[in-house]
């Protein structure tokens, strides 16, 4: 069958998969749930009748026991227990193992599936019978169908045909239950027809031309070879049926669409973007109204159009929760800690492909804050802390960023032992005096690890300076904070990665730069007297708030005059405002962000270029960077005084 | 062209049997569960159905009760996909409605001969 096709199914597989291994552990929690119980059973049901059409065959076997188990339960002769959802789990892990290929009745496998009808009690199920075996001397048909079956869509005709061409003959049709004219109606199917067969066609050829109407027909067929005439089919009692009223609610029709299409369908509206922004100039300078107004409604579409793609490709966060729930779950077993695990803001959009990437991340950190951060139910008793341990991930959009932590409420981080551990590994000096926020991050630095035993879970090579990669990588930043005895929060901070945004077209001496309008929070003048001192950073009263600004000129490093009235554009970003000083704004821009060569990979302030509507290039300022950038200055500041 | 409308709530199912069908020359409306099956059944014109039992919203046999409450479901033969062989649920089928039933799995050829012998 076509690859295709496998690959929908085996997608389809994964999705139903991870439903089912949701459905488990809320079934855990709430184990006289019918509802998740039926969802659980359809979900299996669905890989197992899928899996059977695309070749898995050794699966649909397996999820047959398994499914029978569930059956058990749905019926209510067995009950939820925790053995059971454990098995059950580890039965779901074997699905993904056939699914990836391996199909063999492995002894593991033998073993679940042991232990799953321990768990419930053994099925069996009887064997298909055999075929009937070709008789010697030729049939006699009589058959007469349901009086409905016209209205169900059968064609007599269509039956008629095929007996011929088993070779019927003798033909004759049963007109002795037409009823006078005036009773006759026309959607009832009155006739009967009998008929002989030769001995060539078996007894399966001929049942199977009545594939759809054996059991509600009458049909009748003897061998004539036999003595005795077959058994006839029983006739059919004929059940009304009744209309159940269907509740109509609206359903959002879905569709898959490979990702490469969605990346190629973004590169198109990017570039289609920038065209239109060469449009656009154009016909501003050429004053003619038609054409600026048809530029104008190029520009709203082209717009719109952005934005819609851009929304194919948000994926709300909790499409990964998943995952999470279930390493909690084991996690917590193993380790014997009892663990809730609460979510808010599961619904907070991201990008696909940063969705995808913070997986792993994620993992390691939520594996850590259970590993190292949380205590024993024993200590937690001890220290007199609420007796279950808790892992709280949120989510959120705050500006161009969206805010993702990790919360637990074990011990917090130990400032001493983490300080000894940096010496130790030469990260830091032992004169040196780091702020609380930047002796915390050294936890990800590549070597570090303040376990003292390394304990099976998280002792698996992967550092917290993957974590720390990965999220720099999507141009995030992370930070950590901790009070002792309450527990850790890591706080992930991504931009809205979206390669298309709206920016704000700024001149710093003479050259264009782009700052992204979803950092913009407002737009002052500089005063005079600020204008003329140029030292690279200071502060600017604005209504009741200090809020310290950098001078892009002395920034970017430009030798031109400046502008005797600049502004101050105010971007907020990690929780703080910060001024960006320049000459001119020159307009909002729609930005197609293109990411610079790795030789520009070292420099912070930029994230990337764009092609403006003239065809210059303008440079995309890194907002969360150079506010990071004020916050250092600002610290040094604080440290002088 | 005749027009089949195929009910699973299974995409590669549907996919599956759309290919096979419209490889045959047939038209193929898809629908994801009884209640849209419903919507599509009584609103488009339609030849045959195919459904599956095990679905969201409205099941299989929910949807052909309902659908064979609507008048224009007269003649259009419904044949109801089980993975099931019992008969119970197949006597169901058919007594609220569907013209026959398949088991699965079943084949791409067996899937053309059962639509091809309903539709010719």
């Amino acid at each position: 069958m076509d690859n295709d096709i496998a690959a929908v199914f085996l997608e389809e597989a994964s999705e139903l998969l991870e439903s089912l291994e949701q459905g488990l552990l809320k079934l855990q929690a709430d184990p006289n749930n019918m509802d998740l119980i039926n969802a659980a059973f359809r979900d299996l049901h669905t890989i197992k009748g899928s899996g059977a059409m695309f070749g898995f065959t050794e699966l649909a076997a397996f999820i047959h026991k398994f499914e029978s188990a569930f059956e058990k339960i749905r019926s209510g002769q067995i009950k939820v227990s925790a053995s059971l959802i454990r098995v059950a789990l580890r039965a779901a892990d074997e699905i993904k193992g056939f699914l990836a290929g391996d199909a063999a009745m492995s002894p593991v496998r033998q073993a679940i599936l042991a232990d799953l009808e321990l768990a419930v009690s053994p099925d069996q199920d009887a064997a298909q019978p055999a075929g009937a075996p070709v008789s010697d001397d030729g049939w006699r048909l009589d058959f007469r169908l349901a009086s409905d079956a016209l209205a169900l869509g059968a064609r007599p005709e269509a039956l008629l045909d095929e007996l011929r061409g088993l070779g019927a003959s003798n033909l004759v049709a049963d007109l002795s239950r037409i009823p006078p004219l005036d009773r006759i109606e026309a959607q009832s199917c009155l006739l009967g027809w009998s008929m002989d067969l030769p001995a060539s066609a078996s007894e399966d050829d001929i049942r199977s031309v009545f594939m759809f109407h054996e059991g509600n027909m009458e049909l009748n067929l003897v061998n004539l070879a036999a003595p005795a005439p077959e058994v006839p089919a029983t006739p059919l009692p004929m059940a009304d049926a009744p209309g159940a009223g269907p509740q109509p609610t609206p359903q959002s029709a879905t569709m898959r669409v490979p990702a490469e299409r969605l990346d190629e369908l973004m590169d198109q509206v990017g570039e289609l973007v920038i065209a239109e922004a060469r449009l656009s100039a154009l016909a501003n300078s050429s004053k003619d109204p038609s054409i600026m107004a048809a530029a104008e409604d190029i520009q709203r579409l082209s717009a719109r159009m952005r934005d819609t793609t851009m929304s194919i490709r948000m994926v709300p966060i909790s499409s990964i929760i998943g995952r999470f729930r279930r390493l909690v779950h084991d996690l917590s077993e193993g380790l014997g800690k009892t663990v809730d695990f609460v979510v808010t803001g599961a619904d907070t959009e991201l990008d696909k492909t940063v969705i995808e990437r913070l997986g792993d991340p994620l993992v390691h950190i939520i594996r850590n804050a259970i590993d190292h951060g949380l205590e024993t139910d024993e200590a937690r008793a001890a220290a007199g802390k609420p007796d279950r341990g808790t892992i709280e991930l949120s989510a959120e959009h705050l500006g161009a960023e969206v805010v993702i932590s990790v919360k637990d409420n074990g011990r917090g981080l130990d400032r001493n032992k983490l300080r000894a551990r940096a010496i130790d590994q030469g990260l830091l000096t032992p004169d040196a005096t780091p702020s609380e926020a930047e002796l915390f991050a050294l936890i990800l630095e590549p070597g570090f690890s303040t376990a003292a035993k390394v304990t099976e879970l998280s002792g698996r090579g992967v550092g917290m300076d993957v974590v720390k990669r990965t999220v720099e990588g999507l141009r995030g930043r992370i930070v950590i904070s901790s009070e002792p005895g309450h527990g850790t929060t890591f706080t992930l901070r991504l931009p809205l990665t979206l390669s298309i945004i709206e920016g704000l077209l700024v001149d710093v001496g003479g050259d264009h730069y782009i700052i992204p309008m979803a950092a913009v929070q407002e737009i002052v003048e500089l005063p005079a007297c600020d204008t003329a001192d140029d030292t690279a950073s200071s502060f600017l009263q604005i209504r009741d708030s200090l809020v310290p600004f950098l001078r892009l000129r002395t920034l970017l490093d430009c030798a031109e005059e400046r502008n005797t009235l600049q502004n101050v554009i105010v971007v907020s970003a990690s929780s703080m405002r910060v001024g960006l000083v320049v000459d001119r704004i020159l307009g909002t821009n729609q930005t197609v962000v293109k990411q610079m060569s790795r030789l520009h990979a070292g420099v912070k302030s930029i994230s990337g270029a764009t092609i403006l509507g003239d065809g210059s290039v303008a440079l995309v300022l890194e907002v969360g960077n150079l506010v990071e950038l004020a916050r250092t200055d600002l610290r040094k500041i604080e440290k002088a005084a | 062209m005749k027009t089949v409308l195929a009910v699973d709530d299974s995409p590669s199912i549907r996919q599956m049997v759309g290919l096979t069908l419209r490889g045959a020359g047939y038209n193929v409306i898809e629908a994801v569960d009884g209640r849209d099956a419903l919507e599509k059944a009584t609103t488009l014109k339609i030849d045959a159905v195919l459904t599956d039992q095990n679905m969201p919203n409205l099941d299989g046999l929910g949807f052909i009760r309902a659908f064979r409450a609507h008048p224009s479901s007269q003649g259009i033969p419904i044949i109801f996909l089980s993975t099931d062989s019992a008969d119970a649920l197949k006597q169901e089928a058919r007594s609220v409605g569907a013209l026959g039933w398949m088991v699965k799995p079943f084949s791409q050829a067996q899937l053309l001969g059962v639509i091809q012998k309903v539709l010719g």
